[in-house]
């Protein structure tokens, strides 16, 4: 057992061993995701803080926790609570880490986890700062793809919103842990930032750039679609052009590999068509179910230390 | 230009020589020359030097530096050195070093780090070299240029 971290707050802070670590476990817990009794956390309290609205993050959190035989609070809306009266992030902080054996927090601003996880005395772990990180979603974006298909050596597509999209970003971080080949397809105005390119350039893999979908059906194994923001564009018009590019439809699969799965971290707004979902290659909605036993398993390696399982 | 002295030696306090030329006046700023200020100062600015180009100097009477204020210099002229003066004679001397991290010093120009918004938090960065780069330790933003505008 090498799993070391105390928080959870950005990917970078993974080693590759640290993830697998996670996933072995997460694998073992997916028949209690599925509904097999399970106490492995009873007594343990979970605060929920989430100052910006999230439906499946604080869902699945909250349904693993209870999941795993423990118990959840939840800060209600930021309007009713004590932020309201202006309380500082670092005092609910240390109040909520009095009630709790560990914080999950959403917050608006980039470093709001990172912050919280210096004046918290239990484990923090971060659902989203911002544009910043948001690693539960990339741990479970892997590990939907290890699952459905294989880690080491794959060919994936990253499509859509590449530019603002912080699950890309920390996706291509993580692939490249495992030599991936990444493909990026998006529109010239939505393209992946440089540095993060030129980052993933010195870690020695292959990265290639196109702004058509048809382009990689043939090459890779996974398909990752992002949704493109329409406020993101100038021009109604403009959007509808570029959105209407990178809609997915079941005739466009024909002579795609047959190990090709699609993936989305949802909610989809018309990226994938519904025809989709019935053929072999879709895991969206397996990819949303892993959310749970991936957050599962970090959620007993922070409560539990190294031992127990 | 003639040998000789471009600006009067002193007799107790600090010579920064070696700065990066133009960067004298966020020197000064840095260590709180202002027009309160009764000390003798002196500045040279775009002094020819021995060995690199231009050079700025600033001398002040009277007047020692606190560690703090050397690593913000170090951050905008990163081979500055720094003479301690006393009775006209150098009795210290040595390059600025670049700290590894520094906390506290400059401010994140990311609007939305959460060392912006009011929290009791200090910002803190990491610092490389060649050219000195900040990377903020909360929002991962990075500062390459005008770090002298940052300064808290």
């Amino acid at each position: 057992m090498s799993f070391s971290l105390r928080h959870v707050i950005s990917m970078k802070d993974f080693t590759r061993e640290d993830i697998d670590e996670i996933f072995e476990l997460a694998e073992r817990l997916e028949r209690v995701a599925s509904g097999v009794p399970c106490r492995l956390l009873e007594d343990k309290l979970l605060a929920l803080l989430f100052y910006e609205p999230s439906t499946r993050t604080r869902l699945s959190f909250d349904a693993a926790m209870k999941r795993l035989g423990g118990a959840s609070i939840d800060l209600g809306s930021v309007e009713a609570s004590s932020v309201a009266k202006g309380e500082t992030l670092a005092d609910t902080i240390r109040v909520v880490g009095g009630y709790a054996d560990a914080i999950v927090l959403r917050h608006p601003s980039e470093g709001a986890a990172r912050m919280a996880s210096e004046y918290s005395r239990v484990p923090v772990v971060n659902a989203g700062d911002g544009v910043g990180h948001h690693p539960t979603q990339t741990l479970l974006d892997l590990y939907t793809i290890k699952r459905e298909n294989r880690l080491d050596g794959i060919s994936v597509a990253l499509v859509g919103d590449l530019r603002y999209g912080r699950t890309v970003h920390s996706l291509a971080y993580a692939l490249a842990l495992y030599g991936a080949r990444i493909y990026l397809v998006s529109p010239p105005q939505l393209r992946m930032p440089e540095h993060i390119k030129s980052d993933l350039l010195e870690s020695n893999i292959v990265v290639e750039e196109t702004s058509r979908l048809e382009d990689v059906f043939e090459s890779v194994n996974v398909l990752y679609m992002t949704r493109i923001q329409r406020e993101r564009f100038a021009e109604p018009s403009e959007y509808l052009a570029v959105a209407g590019s990178y809609r997915l439809t079941s005739e466009m699969l024909s002579g795609v590999r047959d190990d090709l799965i699609i993936m989305h971290p949802l909610p989809r707004v018309g990226e994938i068509d519904s025809s989709v979902d019935e053929t072999p290659y879709a895991r969206y909605f397996k990819q949303s179910f892993y959310g749970v036993p991936v957050r599962m398993a970090l959620l007993v390696k922070l409560l539990e230390g190294r031992d127990l399982v | 230009m003639k040998d000789g002295l471009l600006i009067r030696s002193i007799e107790h306090g600090t010579v920064i020589d070696h700065i990066t030329a133009g960067q004298a006046l966020s020197v000064m700023r840095i260590i709180g020359i202002n027009n309160g200020t009764s000390a003798v100062v002196s500045v040279a600015m775009n002094v020819p030097g021995e060995e690199m180009g231009l050079k700025d100097i600033v001398k002040i009477e009277g007047r020692e530096l606190d560690s703090r204020e050397v690593d913000k210099i170090s951050l905008i002229s990163p081979d500055a050195t720094i003479n301690i003066i006393r009775d006209y004679d150098v009795v210290s001397k040595y390059t600025v070093e670049l700290p590894s991290e520094i906390r506290g010093i400059v401010r994140c120009r990311n609007p939305n780090c959460i060392t912006n918004t009011g929290e009791p938090v200090a910002s803190a960065f990491t610092v490389a070299k060649d050219p000195v780069t900040l990377r903020c330790r909360y929002c991962d933003h990075i500062i390459l240029s005008d770090i002298a505008e940052q300064l808290i």
